[in-house]
């Protein structure tokens, strides 16, 4: 890590045209975000029927556009914005062309746009251009081509972006033949690595069926097939949100706390074993799909439970790193070391907060990812509530808090207020513990995701605990504290943005870690072999399966198991547990 | 490679909780048998549905004792059986569901509890399951299936064997005519 304590120049005046890319992305960013932010507010209003002020048709056109803003351009940006920062900063060295960085910033932005006015063009029937096809885009259910085409021109802008990230780091290699990759620097590569694997998925079912099929050069896709291949990369591009927000965890956080980064290896180990793990697993969530065979499901639950190791280990590392800081500080005793970290600090505060909610979000994604008890869960509110907590607060919520220490280093000026950014993310904090606990429960009541109108003629909902009027209320009010504090938070950056500039607007310098780089196996940095490992656990893992759904039939294992299922009795019980479980831990959190 | 003694126990840790969790469904898959939507239901035609044999006219099928198998089509915004009348089936009976989508992905779920199932053009799912107690359940469609997809619902009637009994012969009957 380059940067050193004292008079080093700041980010903005050593790498002025990176800084102005990373501006950019932001900009986007957090555009998407208000008018996502917007929509995700009309929408908890009116599915709760506290206000209704749309049609119960377009709930999907907004619902549509609060996916595809919010956890495809608002991440990304983010995230493009993080990584060409990271980059920049921790090979000390500009990126080789800023021209090629706003090639691929432009062809990333007009792409959204495309996407974007494909969408709210369903607002608009004279127009006769929509795509109410939600973020997951299932064919049949059509979009009309701009909308495909735009997807297809983000994803090309975001493989360049990497390719970007990988010119700088060659350059570097160049002159530095025998150090090991910075750590930052790493971090942006495995994920960029993981992301070609991914997005290989979403390319070939965009460019190959639904373009082709939207412009009626085909008549017809395989539904099951298209579904596949959108979760070959749908589960991926979870890590590809949250391996930034790791990235500040790891890098970051541990400074705001007023220490260092616990192990350095350790965090490239956590970040080679996403690469080798996040695509694998994608079946996981076509548990409920017919037409494939039970031993698919089985390897993709496998898979999936490790993923969980990588962030427990994460969990540890950031605990550590937070109390090596506290102490630091001069914290001590067995918990009262909490007490001496920098709550006051909007930065440090919302990434502590987001960690917090990221073990809850955990709870629930094990869970989700037991393949037998998420029959229970498949498609109802629990899984919006579970990704409000991981993607809607362990990675936005990082992003803004983030966003408090980095724009500073971007614009040369000082954040306009820290009193505002606390209120912030405590709003966001406080609005998430009510709306997500609320949907968890709705969730097992049984209240499905992705309904305008969740009232139904044929029977009532019958929630285990408390009751579902009490439910509505909370996601209600949750969702309206979550709108306000995207509002000050937007607030706060444009103030941030048109402000004086400062010497010293913000601490740029972050400490080397307690374990350094040099006592781990070299191997780590070997991209190469972990990228051939990852391939291969992808052959293996969607081969058959993709095969299977291709020739209309079974598979390697094939037939499951003939004893039937009892449905009633038993899942009451855990029906209740799991309520219990979420109201109590909403209890402790507030 | 340097790793810190607690770190080590956290490892550690978080590996037994990764084994037991696969362990305790292993365990639901193997020993419990509870099942699991698969491709054993085969593959269908969605542009000739209405020519199907069993999906042609969808409903319920005495095959046993207590057994039936229930053939349902999920379409925009209606289940059949389901929504224009009532999904009907006997008390304490063993019911084999062959769910399959005529247009677009559904979603078919008895509310509150497990028997949840995708609806995907071209493939059949199949499960079974069995109605202990008499009473009434809600079907929703859980996968946004168009802008009507909020109406989208139905019911199952558990009903009395005799009820059942009689309301099924008269139908086989109608059928006959």
């Amino acid at each position: 890590m380059a940067t050193a304590s004292g008079n080093e120049p700041l980010f903005v005046e050593r790498f002025p045209d990176e800084a102005a890319v990373a501006r950019a992305n932001l900009l986007v960013a957090f555009v998407a975000l208000g008018i996502g932010a917007f929509f995700g507010l009309v929408q908890a209003l009116h599915r709760t029927d506290i206000l209704r002020i749309i049609d119960s048709a377009d709930y999907y056109t907004l619902l549509t556009g609060h996916g595809v803003l919010l956890a495809i351009v608002f991440t990304i940006f983010g995230l493009a914005a993080f990584f060409h920062w990271a980059t920049a900063r921790s090979l000390d060295q500009p990126a080789v062309s800023s021209l090629f960085s706003w090639a691929w910033f432009g062809l990333m932005t007009t792409g959204s746009v495309l996407a974007s006015v494909a969408i709210l063009g369903g607002l608009v029937p004279s127009l006769g251009i929509s795509a109410d096809v939600l973020f997951t885009f299932y064919a049949p259910l059509q979009a009309h081509p701009i909308f495909y085409i735009g997807l297809a021109m983000f994803i090309v802008g975001t493989w360049l972006s990497g390719a970007d990230w990988f010119l700088s780091y060659r350059a570097w290699r160049e002159d530095n033949p025998n150090e090991r990759i910075p750590l930052q620097a790493f971090m942006v590569l495995t994920t960029m690595i993981m992301w070609y694997i991914a997005t290989v998925g979403v390319a070939v079912s965009v460019v190959f069926f639904l373009i082709p099929w939207s412009l009626g050069l085909i008549e017809s896709v395989n539904p099951l097939l298209t579904r596949t291949l959108f979760w070959f990369f749908g589960h991926p591009i979870v890590y590809f949100w949250l391996m930034p927000a790791y990235m500040m965890w790891y890098t970051v956080l541990p400074k705001l706390a007023g220490g260092r980064l616990f192990s350095d290896p350790l965090a490239r180990v956590v970040f080679l074993l996403f690469l080798l793990l996040s695509t694998p697993v994608g079946i996981h969530h076509q548990y409920l799909d017919p037409g494939i065979a039970e031993g698919f499901k089985f390897i993709a639950m496998t898979n999936t439970m490790f993923l969980l190791l990588p962030s427990l280990l994460t969990a540890f590392t950031a605990v550590a790193s937070i109390e090596h800081g506290a102490r630091q500080r001069g914290g001590e005793g067995y918990l009262s070391w909490l007490g001496a970290l920098p709550w006051r600090d909007p930065a440090f505060a919302g990434m502590a907060f987001a960690g917090l909610i990221f073990a809850a979000g955990g709870f629930s994604g094990m869970i989700n990812a037991g393949m037998n008890i998420n029959y229970l869960i498949h498609n109802s509110l629990w899984v919006p509530g579970h990704f409000h907590m991981t993607v809607g607060t362990a990675v936005a919520l990082t992003f803004m808090a983030a966003a408090y220490w980095l724009v500073p280093q971007l614009t040369g000026t000082k954040l306009y207020s820290r009193p505002i950014g606390l209120l912030q993310v405590v709003l966001w904090f406080v609005g998430m513990v009510f709306m997500s606990n609320a949907m968890h429960r709705a969730g097992l009541a049984g209240i499905p995701r992705r309904t305008a109108e969740p009232q139904y003629q044929n029977f009532d909902f019958v929630t285990p605990i408390g009751s579902i009027f009490e439910l509505r209320v909370q996601i209600a009010f949750g969702g309206l504290l979550l709108f306000l504090s995207v509002v000050l938070f937007l607030f706060n950056m444009l103030l941030t943005a048109f402000g004086e500039k400062s010497e010293r607007p913000v601490d740029e310098y972050l400490p080397e870690p307690l374990s350094g780089p040099e006592g781990s196996p070299r191997v780590l940095d070997n991209l190469g072999l972990w990228t051939g490992i990852a391939v291969v656990l992808v052959i293996l893992a969607y081969t058959l399966p993709i095969a299977g759904i291709i020739q209309n039939g079974g598979g390697l294992f094939g037939g499951g198991l003939p004893v039937p299922v009892t449905v009633f009795p038993d899942v009451e019980i855990v029906k209740t547990v799991l309520a219990g479980a979420f109201a109590a831990l909403a209890g402790v959190l507030l | 490679m340097e790793i810190h003694a607690y770190e080590k126990l956290w490892l550690a840790l978080a590996l037994v909780l990764i084994v037991g969790f696969i362990g305790t469904i292993t365990y639901g898959a193997a020993g419990a048998g509870i099942e699991m939507i698969d491709d054993k239901g085969g593959t269908v035609d969605p542009a000739t549905l209405d020519d199907h044999p069993k999906f042609g006219d969808p409903g319920i099928e005495k095959t046993g004792e207590n057994s039936y198998d229930v053939y349902l089509v999920a379409r925009q915004f209606v289940f059949e059986p389901g929504t224009s009348e009532p999904l009907r089936v006997p008390e304490g009976s063993t019911v084999t569901f062959h769910v399959t989508a005529a247009d677009v992905i559904h979603g078919f779920d008895v509310v509150g509890t497990n028997a949840n199932t995708m609806a995907i053009p071209g493939q059949v799912a199949e499960f079974t399951v069995r109605f202990e107690e008499q009473g009434e359940y809600g079907i929703v469609c859980n996968e946004y299936c168009g802008s009507g997809h909020h109406v989208m619902e139905g019911s199952i009637v558990v009903m009395e064997q005799s009820e059942f009994d009689s309301w099924y012969a008269e139908q086989n009957q109608e059928g006959e005519n």
